[in-house]
């Protein structure tokens, strides 16, 4: 009995590493020619010289990134364009008409006014209490502990974050005993628990919380360096002349942090313009809470319509050029400055 | 900064007035409290990986503190082989395809930027300031745009009317079809950033060693690269977490293939198959995070840098 069973242990142990060995002998040998290819260019490039060295050192040292961004993403960008006036399979020209069932059709519709919520309400959400957290923080003698928690999430990918939040919002029926913490929560204070992530519109904003939960500590990390930068006379200037309070806050803190506030902001709403994994992991995009990032994949990988996903793609990264362009110009405007 | 208050007193009083938009301890009460509820969703799921599997199913995991009863069994079993339907071979291979994503996919990246960022930075010729603009505004492409003909490209190659440019790769499905795509996609943001670094190294520096006759590749193993330590650290941190947490590139590149799949991608996708095997779901995720949790609590400092560094990706 025994023996067969460490006969059978063994045996798996040894199919696992007849998976697996392989796995690893693959990364380690990819590297290695990677390392090797490298130092070979490396010491034959080298060995020229006089007026050849400039041009074949250039061409050397950039040429692998200009054919990987050619390949990767400049043609891969122009191509998604194209894509996008061809039909589901991309053999026919459809014209717009990939464009007009995004904006019309009635489940597409749900799917943009989930990502307007999204746009509307996470970022300012999440930066205004990032902002909240760095003022308070700026208040505490010894403060590390408290701001790693909060900043921790951050190191939490999106589906784990949604896996953790699921055991949150998880439902029984009411007769059964309730272990999801809100569940539980909401019948001590009387009310009956609902299956939470069913139950629409509200499984949107709850979906969004996780997305705030995630973030919030990363606003508040670069927030609160913002605010530790403020110089301290002019607080203390500020403060003999009276200001304190919300008038301190709207007079001088914040216009101090204004340009940080913004930057920040601009950055969630393109994260939160990407954001699928956790629509992904929680509700796989049904009940009322699909959004454009999400839907995008799910018409090519799912319903295998190449045109309509294309279209989705175009339109997130119209909407991202203009944020991004924004950010950019102030970042570059603020280290001008400073 | 601390010091200097503390010696001058009087300073201090009026450095504080002037912070005073709230009490220091209303402060430090409403930071801890919500630092508390921060963290309770994520012990939730600490504890619920340690209970045995009935005890989740029936009470809440709260009730550890009135009833502390623990198990190492979830983590066995999903360890082990054959115990857990929908996987057969446990967790670990998962855990072993996310290393054998990441690494690559952490490295080549770092290696080819730094080669450009030197070049644009210091081997200046006709055009190079535009090609440096063109790398920087490709970081508002999202990945988005890019994945179907990408994929489309690994699965059939490139062609204009009957003229192949690219042949296919057949790399679709396998490990280096996921390192390329991560590769590519870090580029702008890791060129940029390393050019920020490398063009303000000293210019004395390298003119030097021009005159010594050392050849660009000379400076850039000797010089370059030691220099570029900290910018390449701070990096290499920001993409470890982004390929290791990334679910999107996964999903479309592996196109399905369990033997390649990473972690992250098949944890999402087992919270739909497991719906309510709370006691697998809450252990597998739990190793989910551990890596990231690892790094961010001994590199905090570098973390911080290295987020700050590629917030706009």
């Amino acid at each position: 009995m025994t023996l067969a069973r460490h006969i059978i242990e063994r045996e798996l142990m040894s199919s696992f590493w007849s998976d697996n060995l392989p796995k690893l002998g693959q990364m380690f040998g990819g590297i290695a020619v990677f390392l090797a290819v490298l130092a070979a260019i490396f010491f034959i490039a080298g060995r020229a010289n006089g007026k050849k060295q400039r041009p074949i050192a250039i061409v050397v040292f950039l040429g692998p990134a200009l054919v990987l961004l050619t390949v990767g993403l400049l043609a891969p960008a122009i191509r998604t364009l194209i894509l996008s006036f061809k039909g589901s399979q991309s053999h026919t020209w459809v014209g717009l008409s990939n464009y007009k069932w995004l904006f019309t059709d009635d489940t597409t519709r749900i799917v943009l006014r989930n990502t307007v919520f999204w746009i509307l309400f996470t970022p300012i959400i999440t930066t205004g209490f990032g902002l909240l957290l760095a003022i308070l923080l700026d208040r505490m003698r010894r403060e590390s502990i408290a701001k790693s928690l909060i900043f921790m999430p951050m190191a939490v990918s999106f589906v784990g974050a949604s896996i953790i939040w699921e055991l949150v919002y998880k439902y029984a029926d009411p007769n059964k005993p309730q272990i999801g913490l809100l569940s539980s929560i909401v019948r001590h204070l009387g009310f009956s628990p609902s299956n939470w992530l069913l139950t629409q519109p509200l499984n949107n904003f709850l979906l969004m919380i996780i997305f705030v939960w995630s973030q919030t500590g990363f606003a508040m990390v670069i927030l609160s360096a913002a605010i530790k930068a403020v110089p301290a006379d002019i607080m203390e200037a500020s403060a003999l002349d009276g200001a304190h309070g919300w008038k301190l806050f709207r007079g001088v803190t914040f216009p101090m942090v204004r340009s940080t506030f913004i930057v920040v902001l601009a950055t969630m709403v393109v994260t939160t313009l990407k954001l699928f994994d956790i629509v992904r992991t929680s509700t796989g995009g049904n009940f009322g809470t699909s959004v454009l990032s999400y839907e995008m994949y799910a018409q090519v990988f799912v319903r295998f319509n190449t045109g309509r996903g294309s279209a989705m793609a175009i339109i997130i990264f119209l909407l991202v050029v203009p944020v991004v362009v924004f950010n950019i110009v102030n970042l570059r405007r603020e280290r001008t400055i400073s | 900064m601390s010091i200097l208050n503390r010696s001058t007193a009087p300073k201090l009083a009026v450095h504080n007035a002037g912070r005073k938009l709230f009490g220091s301890k209303f402060a430090t009460i409403t930071v801890w409290t919500i630092a508390l509820i921060w963290t309770v969703p994520t012990f939730g799921l600490f504890v619920t990986s340690f209970r045995p599997k009935q005890d989740i199913s029936a009470t809440g995991w709260w009730q550890i503190f009135v009833h502390p009863h623990f198990t190492l069994d979830n983590y066995t079993s999903i360890f082990s082989t054959g115990s857990v339907s929908g996987i057969s071979n446990g967790i670990l291979p998962y855990f072993i395809n996310s290393l054998v994503i990441t690494i690559p996919a952490v490295i080549f990246p770092i290696v080819i930027a730094t080669m450009a960022a030197y070049s644009l930075a210091w081997i200046k010729f006709k055009g190079s300031d535009a090609i440096f603009y063109g790398i920087f505004a490709l970081q508002i492409v999202p990945i988005q745009v890019a994945l179907v003909p990408l994929l489309k490209l690994f699965t059939g190659g490139a062609h204009v009317g009957s003229i192949t440019l690219i042949p296919k790769l057949g790399i679709a499905g396998t490990f280096a079809g996921i390192w390329l795509p991560h590769t590519m996609f870090a580029l702008p943001l890791a060129i940029y950033l390393l050019h920020n670094f490398i063009s303000s190294l000293p210019r004395d520096l390298m003119e030097a060693a021009n005159v010594d006759g050392a050849s660009h590749f000379t400076i850039f193993r000797r010089i370059v690269l030691p220099l570029s330590v900290p910018a390449i650290a701070a990096f290499t941190i920001f993409q470890f977490l982004w390929v290791w947490n990334d679910l999107l590139v996964a999903l479309t590149f592996t196109g399905g293939t369990e033997g390649i799949n990473p972690l992250n991608a098949k944890l999402s996708g087992l919270a739909g198959t497991w719906g309510s095997q709370w006691e697998l779901l809450t252990s597998s995720a739990f190793i989910t995070i551990l890596i990231p949790l690892i790094v961010f609590f001994s590199l905090q400092r570098y973390f911080v840098r290295g987020l700050l560094a590629g917030s706009v990706k």
